[in-house]
């Protein structure tokens, strides 16, 4: 593997070896000097053209605990505000000499596009609707720690999926690692063409959260995109919770030790309930420390060692 | 065609191992007055074994548990970018921490001297200790580095090209040391 641009780009193995290494890494987030010297001497530019609070974080300060040198590009203040490509940019960049290159773009397949282009290590984080791999991978890791195994455990994955690519990681991600999975969205909001991929990659959908909730060993919720809708999804926001929420009633629906889960950032009383958001079983600031240890496992496998 | 390596040859058996360690731990004792302020820290792999074997052997002379814990080296190695990714293990201090204790570094072959850098590097990193040591179960030569070890086992001259394998019950069935 020389490049993360999806959860395809990994085997279950290589997926465990990762998350080995994370549990180890997590440790380091104990220390008073939490510095790992495995990257001295390596640079790694952070490239956002989209808004990113946790994930940008998460990503700098793993390449800084394990000693890399790690620049922080957005697309706002830098030229591509000016009108130049994303390929024109990139190779700009990758000229100063570059070993790693963490890009999260609007467009599905910029990563992959980006990979061609360049010698540095590519790693996505996050392109559009398509995948957003470090994502799954430490989502999956938090429910492996919870659950002590993902075999034949069941997760729901609720909300928006037309617009995730969160929902598109974790599902081959999940699957991969034995879990069974089912998605539940609004009839508007489940992508089109799910049903010969569900049965291609053994997933279940459904259109109702109630009858799912009870049987879910985990709950993933998903954001509400608001900012990739062009249309009416749903007819309001209260309408939508009442649907499709993880309100205080169906709390009392899920296990009581069943982890809910959300990647952020959380529409409080839309998609989730701030009772569920905050409720004893919830795993959501778990996935942010997670997030800091998978994400230097995954910097550490892919720009340690030699070159492949 | 096959080549044929010869036979390995049998350095240490299993009480050589035995009275080897029982004299490295009355070595620290000796060198350090007493099991006072004393943390073990065993390099993985096959460190960690040894570390919790002296350990014992310290308390039964002494009567008191000495601190025994686990160094993971391998983000600290200077060969990183040299070979394919290795695997981490885990660190572990014990509970009193490394802070003014006397750290004896465990590991079963003493060589080029460069995961002992490594392991006074990492541990730079998680506290200063007042003192550090080394015990090895066998020094083996050649070294790289100018760094030598406070307790031996066993001197093995050997030449660089033989290959010293240690072998411990607890994760290889029996104990032996060898050379080929």
């Amino acid at each position: 593997m020389k490049h993360l641009l999806s959860i395809n780009d990994v085997s279950p193995a290589q997926i465990q070896e990762i998350f080995e290494t994370a549990a180890d890494m997590h440790d380091v987030q104990k220390r008073e000097v939490k510095k790992l010297p495995a990257l001295r001497g390596r640079t790694v530019i952070n490239m956002f053209f989209e808004d990113s609070t946790r994930t940008r974080s998460s990503f700098e300060i793993a390449g800084k605990w394990l000693s890399a040198d790690v620049i922080n590009i957005s697309a706002k203040g830098s030229s591509a505000s000016k009108g130049e490509s994303l390929r024109d940019t990139v190779l700009t960049v990758c000229a100063m000499g570059v070993d790693g290159l963490v890009i999260r773009h609007p467009a599905s397949g910029a990563a992959q596009q980006v990979s061609e282009w360049v010698d540095a290590v590519v790693i996505n984080a996050g392109d559009g609707m398509h995948e957003h791999p470090t994502q799954a991978l430490l989502d999956a890791y938090t429910l492996q720690r919870r659950l002590g195994t993902l075999e034949g455990k069941h997760v729901a994955i609720i909300g928006d999926l037309t617009h995730s690519r969160v929902f598109r990681s974790n599902v081959l991600c999940l699957t991969k690692l034995g879990a069974h999975v089912t998605v539940v969205a609004p009839p508007t909001l489940m992508p089109s063409g799910i049903g010969p991929w569900s049965k291609e990659a053994g997933f279940a959908t459904s259109y109702d959260i109630d009858d799912v909730l009870p049987d879910a060993d985990a709950v993933m919720m998903l954001r509400v995109q608001k900012e990739r809708m062009s249309g009416g999804y749903f007819p309001s926001a209260r309408e939508y919770t009442v649907g499709y929420g993880l309100t205080r009633d169906r709390l009392r629906l899920l296990k009581p030790d069943a982890p809910i889960c959300h990647p952020g950032p959380m529409n409080r009383g839309l998609e989730i309930a701030a009772d569920a958001a905050d409720a004893a079983q919830s795993a959501v600031l778990e996935q942010v420390s997670s997030g800091l240890a998978v994400r230097m496992a995954v910097l550490y496998h892919l720009l340690a060692g030699e070159e492949s | 065609m096959v080549t044929h390596l010869p036979d390995p040859r049998i350095v240490l058996d299993p009480g050589d191992i035995a009275r080897a360690l029982t004299r490295i731990a009355h070595e620290i004792l000796e060198r350090n007055k007493g099991a006072d302020d004393l943390v073990l820290l065993g390099l993985h792999t096959r460190g960690v074994p040894l570390a919790h074997r002296i350990a014992d052997r310290i308390q039964s002379v002494e009567g008191a548990a000495v601190a025994v814990g686990e160094l993971d080296v391998t983000m600290y190695r200077d060969d990183l970018r040299k070979q394919p990714t290795r695997r981490a293990h885990k660190t572990v201090l014990p509970a009193g921490g490394i802070d003014d204790k006397v750290v004896v570094l465990v590991d079963d072959v003493l060589f080029s001297g460069r995961t002992i850098r490594a392991a006074l590097d990492a541990l730079a990193d998680l506290g200063r200790p007042s003192a550090v040591r080394l015990a090895v179960l066998v020094d083996r030569g050649h070294r790289e580095l100018p760094i030598r070890a406070d307790h031996v086992g066993k001197n093995l001259p050997s030449a660089r090209s033989e290959r010293v394998s240690v072998r411990l019950s607890e994760s290889d069935e029996l104990d032996e040391v060898t050379i080929s």
